[in-house]
């Protein structure tokens, strides 16, 4: 185990080099840069924009930026915003919690009902409620959430008003019950794709296990179909979905760019899309790095658990 | 020189309640004198009520002497105070100043190099401590300070000995006659000293996250991706504010922008206002007032004039003649912007409406290329010594209205044996060097010329503002007539206001004649709000709707 964990942290490390490298070098090549925004301004001068080139220290040759950033970052120092001044940290720790509260809360739904959709299909394959299953995730799959987005705002906020049109809670009133009800409409949207995703994986790994010896050890042993299901099917089942859920672990909280932009949500999606826009370099290299880091810790805890869950496989 | 009034009366709070009762008692007793009773207009005695405004760009830059955008005034204009405020006439106001200076009141000398200024002695800052003169000199200086990440210095730079005479006065000298500099200052707000001395880098002070100034409201919080909360500053020196809250809410869909006005949830649209595309259907919107404002921007095809096919004026005015203006007014733009014939605002006190007009007229453009010698090659392109008239056109992707008229455009050129290609590219890279360094071949852009009302152009038009070619400022069209070059030169120097305005005129009739850019329209802002907020004025001398919340309040 220890082994593993040493070899998979100095794979990663190199990964994460990797990632930077490509990362800051793609973004710094794109012509424009940070200032372009005041490309308009009437009163600024070139003079100006040349002088916060300087400030900003984008007039070094990209190779010594990239020494500079990268040192500071193995010291804990992120930089600072281009855009509002403020340490990158605490830019992205800002819209943090919004992403966790939407994106927690829809794959915990996306979860419930897809694992329960993916078992029903497998167990009643090929009935009603299969065939509608599969027609169903084909469609959330195909359909851009965005367009359901929509929808969902016009049907259920403009037409009925049951459902507040966007905004993670009123203005004034931040109960725990404003953020529910803000909170129903978005996380019910993104968690169509993820309901289908769960269930068309939940699907094909039940029937896999069910088609294993042990289950049919366990019906000749007389359980009833209930038992065999519940503990020896859905409990083997689960265990790609452990994979599954590690992949998933960066989404949870680097966001949803089109969701959070339709429903008004202040995360890290939009945030990333921001400050993309702005060619905010030092926050688009911090979410980068913070995506990629989340990209191998979830992999990593992916595959601990699977072992820890299954016997049968020993890391090391 | 800008138009310069006495103080405007400013309402404390017992004036409020005198009027209260005044408007009141005389409402009830002449209901049909008055037509409507003038209660309803007065604003009530203490703050009350709060104003969701939506922004579809989110305001991050809150220390207003930083480098920032459009959406940051809104919070600058309500946090702090600047000397003097442009209104929407055009005329300056005094802000922090107890009279605006000129030459006229002794403020600024016969030769416009020594300026001295007289401050109000009841400001106070939000944290309590009075506003002096040493407010001012700290940042004008500040604004100079080679270690200070600052906006624009245009001005600030020819500011040298700047004395404190008092707590309420100071002086300082014009390293040249300057004219424009007053309405500069007009979007130069004060921060206190007493903070920000005790920064060691004023760049990353804790201030530039929390602002504290002078104005009408205080900052309160904010939700970052969100929205920014400020609350009434009640011991303000100016008029208002009457709202107890104001909220700049962040929305960076314009469908979703315009959705969650019409669903209630923002109270007025700011910053991009509502697209031309939803005008009508917003203008019926029940309980909306969505009002059609003329702004400072002109749209225009810009054209590298160091380009060898747009050296000879018979292209650019048969290029002129082959725009279908009308088509793409109303075609395009669901006729919310007008024509117009010149850079400068059409509600600028220096805009000249006695250019000839332009008409569409494809015959006309191809007979001026017929009698400049531009001939027709074999694939149809015009040739004249050698050179192809076909360029290539970019501006922003992704705005569809935009690229809708370049292919437009290309259809009409082609007509008159033109070659026009679309070449566009993201808003980061078009207006960054591409832009600024004349890399362009023609553009599409809307742009602001003039700098909170002033009509000083030299930024745009004048030779020493080409950047190619070692300038500085922002003539992109690398556009150079010593006659403009003369007169703009001559206009920053004059602080007369009919002298300057012969002077922009005359500036504005070579232009016309010259046509370095082919002026498509000006543009007009689509403002939306709810019935019953009161006190809202539109100001084409600001870039945002804004400009003055201390005077908004909601109709009982």
């Amino acid at each position: 185990m220890r082994g593993f964990l040493l070899n998979r942290l100095s794979q990663s490390l190199i990964l994460l080099l990797i990632v930077s490298v490509i990362g800051f070098v793609v973004l710094n090549l794109l012509p424009g840069g940070p200032l372009a925004q005041f490309g308009l301004d009437p009163g600024m001068t070139q003079d100006d924009l040349d002088r916060l080139k300087e400030q900003l220290g984008l007039n070094r040759p990209l190779w010594m930026q990239y020494l500079d950033w990268i040192w500071r970052l193995l010291q804990g120092d992120w930089g600072n915003s281009f855009r509002d001044g403020a340490p990158v940290l605490s830019v992205i720790g800002r819209h943090l919690f919004a992403t966790l509260l939407l994106m927690g809360t829809s794959t915990a739904i996306a979860i419930a009902i897809g694992t329960w959709i993916g078992i029903r299909g497998a167990t009643h394959r090929y009935s009603l409620f299969d065939h509608l299953a599969t027609v169903g995730a084909m469609v959330a799959l195909s359909i851009p959430t965005f367009w359901f987005g929509l929808v969902g705002i016009y049907i259920f906020s403009l037409k009925l008003g049951w459902v507040p049109a966007g905004n993670m809670y009123t203005i004034g009133d931040g109960s725990v019950l404003n953020y529910l009800h803000h909170l129903i409409l978005p996380s019910v949207v993104l968690s169509l794709v993820h309901v289908a995703i769960w269930s068309r994986y939940m699907r094909t790994a039940t029937l896999d296990a069910i088609s294993q010896d042990f289950v049919k050890t366990a019906r000749a042993k007389g359980l009833s179909e209930r038992r065999v299901i519940m503990k020896h099917v859905v409990g083997n089942a689960l265990l790609p979905m452990i994979t599954l859920a590690g992949v998933q672990l960066p989404s949870i909280l680097t966001g949803a760019l089109v969701t959070e932009t339709v429903f008004t949500w202040p995360g890290m999606g939009r945030l990333f899309l921001d400050s993309l826009g702005y060619s905010d370099y030092p926050v688009v290299m911090g979410l980068l790095m913070f995506s990629a880091i989340l990209v191998v810790l979830g992999n990593l805890i992916a595959d601990i658990a699977v072992a820890i869950v299954d016997p049968r496989i020993r890391l090391g | 020189m800008t138009e310069s009034s006495k103080p405007r009366m400013s309402y404390s709070r017992r004036d409020a309640l005198r009027m209260l009762a005044v408007g009141g008692a005389a409402g009830l007793l002449a209901p049909n004198v008055l037509g409507k009773p003038a209660f309803a207009q007065t604003p009530s005695a203490s703050p009350t009520g709060r104003v969701v405004v939506g922004f579809s760009q989110e305001p991050t830059v809150f220390n207003p002497l930083m480098p920032h955008t459009e959406c940051d005034d809104a919070v600058h204009f309500s946090v702090f105070d600047a000397l003097v405020r442009m209104d929407p006439k055009g005329v300056l106001q005094p802000n922090l100043v107890v009279e605006v200076p000129s030459q006229e009141n002794g403020g600024i000398s016969e030769d416009g190099l020594l300026w001295r200024i007289r401050l109000r002695d009841d400001v106070r800052w939000h944290d309590g401590q009075p506003f002096t003169a040493d407010d001012v000199k700290f940042t004008l200086e500040l604004i100079t300070n080679p270690k200070f990440r600052a906006w624009r210095t245009a001005g600030h730079s020819l500011v040298r000995d700047i004395k404190v005479v008092s707590p309420t006065e100071l002086t300082w000298r014009m390293e040249e006659a300057f004219a424009p500099y007053l309405s500069f200052l007009a979007e130069t707000f004060m921060v206190p000293k007493h903070i920000l001395e005790k920064e060691a880098d004023p760049n990353a002070a804790a201030f530039n996250q929390a602002p504290v100034g002078t104005g009408a409201f205080k900052w309160a919080q904010r939700i970052a991706g969100d929205h920014i909360e400020l609350v009434a500053n009640t011991d303000y020196a100016g008029e208002g504010p009457y709202l107890e809250r104001l909220v700049f809410k962040y929305i960076p869909d314009m469908t979703v922008l315009y959705t969650q006005f019409k669903s209630g949830d923002i109270d007025l649209v700011d910053q991009a206002f509502i697209t031309a595309d939803n005008y009508a259907e917003a203008s019926k919107l029940p309980d909306r007032v969505v009002m059609l404002e003329r702004g400072a921007s002109v749209e225009s095809i810009y054209l590298n004039l160091e380009k060898p096919q747009f050296k000879d004026p018979a292209v650019r005015q048969a290029l002129y003649a082959a725009i279908d203006r009308n088509a793409i007014l109303e075609g395009l733009y669901y006729g919310v912007h007008s024509p117009t014939e010149t850079f400068m605002p059409q509600n600028s006190y220096y805009y000249n409406p006695n250019l000839p007009a332009q008409e569409f007229n494809i015959e006309r453009a191809r007979q001026i290329l017929d009698e400049a010698g531009w001939v027709p090659g074999s694939d149809g392109i015009r040739v004249k010594d050698g050179v192809r008239l076909s360029f290539a056109n970019s501006t922003t992707s992704g705005n569809h209205l935009r690229e809708q008229t370049q292919q437009f455009l290309q259809q009409t050129f082609a007509e008159i044996g033109v070659e026009m290609t679309i070449s566009n590219l993201p808003a980061a890279v078009m207006w960054g060097d591409f832009w600024l360094k004349s890399q362009f071949e023609s553009a599409i852009s809307g742009v602001t010329n003039v700098i909170a009302g002033d009509p000083d152009v030299t930024n745009r038009l004048h030779t020493k503002a080409i950047v190619a070619k070692g300038g500085k400022g922002s003539n992109t069209g690398q556009y150079s007539n010593p006659e403009v070059d003369a007169l703009l030169d001559k206009g920053t120097r004059t602080f007369d206001r009919e002298e300057r305005r012969a002077i922009y005129l005359r500036v504005q009739e070579i232009v016309r004649q010259d046509l370095p850019f082919l002026p498509l329209f000006a543009y007009a802002n689509v403002f939306g709000r709810k019935e019953g907020l009161e006190g809202f004025e539109a100001n084409s001398n600001t870039r945002v709707a804004s400009w003055h919340a201390a005077g908004w309040h909601w109709k009982d």
